[in-house]
């Protein structure tokens, strides 16, 4: 049954794929730029939304909690940056791909040949990542092996992206934003009537539930629950510095408005007009699933809290209630999700002092540490991976199991519609600027869209054989995917828009010291190509320049891409006259 | 629609163009004022309050049950995003109007 709906939703995708395929190069690369902006938002939302966003995020906020608001503001806040700095410019600018526009203003196939390195480095990182998330939600959830999960998620893709290019990528993509959505409202609005009376899950996060025959706001009980189990309270800034929270969030804003297939998205509408407000469109369909995220990481969090400690409400203000013999779940009373999951490696428990039932605390907290010695208890009992909380979301709550396959399907389309613009991006990055750009710039249409159909193929088996094989590091290298873009695309992009006199040394020199300046301060703590054994320092805090997370540095990496990129300039030639013409014709809508 | 005499909207390079170079410059200024103030807007509220004066403004109120700091951070932030998107295409749209520059 579970398979049945991701069944249907994958021949949802590839007849709406037959019924999209495309003839020519403008319809394969940009969807003959004819997409209606509100469509093209909705895709674009879909593009951006991965696996990370639908299936992580709620779990990293639950954890994290107040912090966890720089995961939303970043990857939010980026859609301000490209609506207003990039997006009609480059829809004006009227090509095909992000490094054709670096190359073409820079007037450098030096320059054009950097861009693509960056774009390949940072989408097949995050290919990697997709196809991760298929397989995770294949597995654990359907109950079939990883392989045939990740076959039969790369043989869709595989249909509708190889065929349909980017009108069949755009047409999927709506149909997935539908399914996703669905998805992750569904159970919210469930688990927020159970908790609070309210369907609004973002109205009901502020409201109160009963605990106890007492009303309390949720953010409060919360609070006071982790505090006497010692974590620190859910609406404070903890868990983070504060120089950490604003500078990855700075990063997640510059690096969302740098991802290229992202802004490849913006070249498939008619008009500049259509561009700024498919921007506003994609954050307004964005911003259902992430005002929706945080009440679903604060109502799962209160959910397990409630699921492990009999009765948070007796053990407020009074820690020593805890030790009282039945103040936390029995093992034997083990609701069936916890079995379920534990089964799948990623929640753990163990009952370390055998005394029948399951502490959960902070190990790390002192005072905590102590009382827990002082009562026997060897560890905390419980280890779960935030990855879960979604997934897990409805079999917590309790709700039908249908909902239990919408959500499967919802995290496999949030994964494959990336994975598809993803892979749209790497292939034209190869046929349209390394092919037909720079190394054979002879070849025909035909040929040009076989070598774009070719390099899509290679690609997804490539990214296939790495989500069943994954490279141990496949989460952090997700962190520099966007400390890539941040460092390298955006501030270029930026430039070449708004500061007509930046010439292709300073170009060139911005994009390298941005590029090698990241990868230096995230290879020196996490080793050079991630091999653990060649890093220099250990990264913790204590090590770290300014105290500063590898995470956060794209925002400094873009910084200094702008500082390097302005002297370079200052002291070379200006750009030829017709550029500078063309900087000034990308600025009006109009005017040509 | 009107002048331009058909020229293709999608091409970026060559040809003239009705606008005077007074006029163009006018129009990105007015372009860059605007852009100016939405990005101070941008970095003002996720990063000052959401981040900088969370802890203060938790302290000061809630808002619809939220803490007024996790507000923002969780919440707020995002509305405000929307707001000054949509804000700027109406405004620009307005303008390339003014300066007639629309597209077709």
């Amino acid at each position: 049954m579970n398979l049945s709906v991701v069944g249907l939703t994958f021949a949802l995708y590839i007849g709406i794929a037959i019924w999209a395929r495309t003839g020519s190069t403008a319809e394969f690369y940009v969807a003959g730029k004819g997409v209606n902006p509100v469509a093209n938002g909705m895709a674009t939302a879909a593009d951006w939304m991965s696996a990370a966003s639908f299936i992580s995020m709620a779990g990293l906020i639950a954890f994290l909690g107040y912090s966890g608001g720089a995961y939303l503001m970043g990857w939010t806040g980026g859609y301000v940056l490209m609506a207003l700095l990039l997006a009609p410019y480059l829809r004006k600018f009227g090509k095909f791909t992000v490094p054709e526009f670096i190359g073409d203003r820079f007037y450098s196939n030096a320059a054009r040949v950097i861009a693509v390195i960056a774009l390949l480095a940072m989408s097949i990182t995050y290919v990697i990542g997709q196809m991760r998330g298929v397989g995770i939600a294949f597995s654990n959830i359907l109950e079939v092996p990883l392989w045939i999960g990740l076959v039969s998620g790369m043989a869709v893709v595989f249909i509708y992206a190889v065929f349909g290019g980017m009108k069949g990528i755009t047409y999927t993509q709506i149909a997935q934003y539908v399914v996703m959505i669905f998805a992750y409202t569904v159970p919210a609005v469930f688990i927020s009537l159970t908790i609070t009376g309210v369907p609004i899950p973002q109205i009901g996060l502020g409201s109160t539930t009963e605990a106890a025959g007492e009303s309390v706001h949720i953010i409060q009980a919360l609070d006071r629950t982790l505090v006497e189990i010692g974590f620190a309270p859910y609406s404070e800034l903890a868990n983070m510095s504060m120089l950490n929270m604003f500078m990855l969030t700075l990063s997640l804003m510059i690096g969302t408005a740098g991802l290229p297939h992202v802004i490849i998205r913006f070249f498939t509408v008619p008009r500049m007009r259509d561009a700024r407000r498919s921007a506003g469109w994609a954050l307004f369909f964005i911003a259902i699933l992430y005002t929706t995220a945080p009440a679903v990481g604060a109502m799962a969090m209160w959910n397990m809290l409630n699921t492990t400690i009999e009765d948070p409400t007796e053990v407020w203000d009074n820690r020593e209630a805890l030790a009282e013999p039945g103040a936390w779940m029995a093992y034997d009373e083990q609701p069936s999700w916890m079995e379920h999951w534990a089964g799948t490696g990623l929640l753990d428990i163990e009952d370390k002092n055998e005394d029948g039932h399951l502490q959960y605390y902070n190990e790390d907290d002192e005072e905590m540490a102590k009382f827990a010695e002082e009562h026997g208890w060897e560890g905390s009992e419980l280890d779960i991976d935030r990855d879960i909380i979604v997934l897990a979301n409805p079999q917590i709550a309790n709700l039908n199991p249908i909902v239990v396959a919408l959500v499967a399907a919802g995290g496999i389309a949030a994964a494959l519609s990336t994975a598809a613009g993803l892979l749209l991006a790497i292939s034209s990055a190869v046929s349209h600027d390394l092919l037909k750009g720079v190394f054979m710039p002879r070849i025909t249409e035909k040929q040009e869209m076989l070598a774009a159909r070719i390099s899509m193929a290679v690609a997804i088996l490539f990214a296939g054989y790495l989500g069943l094989n994954p490279p141990g590091f496949a989460a952090e290298v997700v962190a520099l995917a966007f400390g890539l873009a941040a460092a390298s695309l955006f501030p270029t992009l930026m430039m070449g828009i708004f500061m007509a006199k930046m010439n292709k040394q300073g170009a060139i020199a911005g994009m390298l010291v941005g590029l090698f300046s990241t990868l230096l301060y995230i290879f020196i703590y996490k080793g050079f190509f991630f091999f653990p054994e060649t890093a220099l320092l250990p990264d913790e805090e204590a090590y770290w320049l300014f105290g500063l997370n590898t995470t956060s540095f794209g925002a400094v990496g873009a910084v200094l891409n702008f500082i390097a990129a302005y002297v370079v300039s200052k002291l070379t030639a200006p750009p030829p006259k017709e550029i500078q013409q063309l900087v000034e014709n990308i600025r009006v809508p109009k005017a040509d | 629609m009107s002048g331009g005499g058909g020229s293709n909207p999608q091409d970026a390079g060559g040809g003239s163009t009705g606008l005077t170079d007074e006029k163009r410059r006018e129009y990105w200024k007015k372009n860059l004022t605007v852009i100016g103030i939405l990005m101070g807007i941008w970095a003002f509220v996720p990063l000052v309050l959401g981040i900088l004066l969370g802890p203060t403004l938790n302290e000061i109120g809630s808002i619809g049950g939220y803490p007024l700091g996790f507000f923002v951070a969780q919440q707020g932030s995002i509305y405000v995003f929307l707001a000054l998107i949509f804000f700027y295409a109406w405004y620009m749209n307005r303008l390339d109007r003014q300066f007639g520059v629309e597209e077709d």
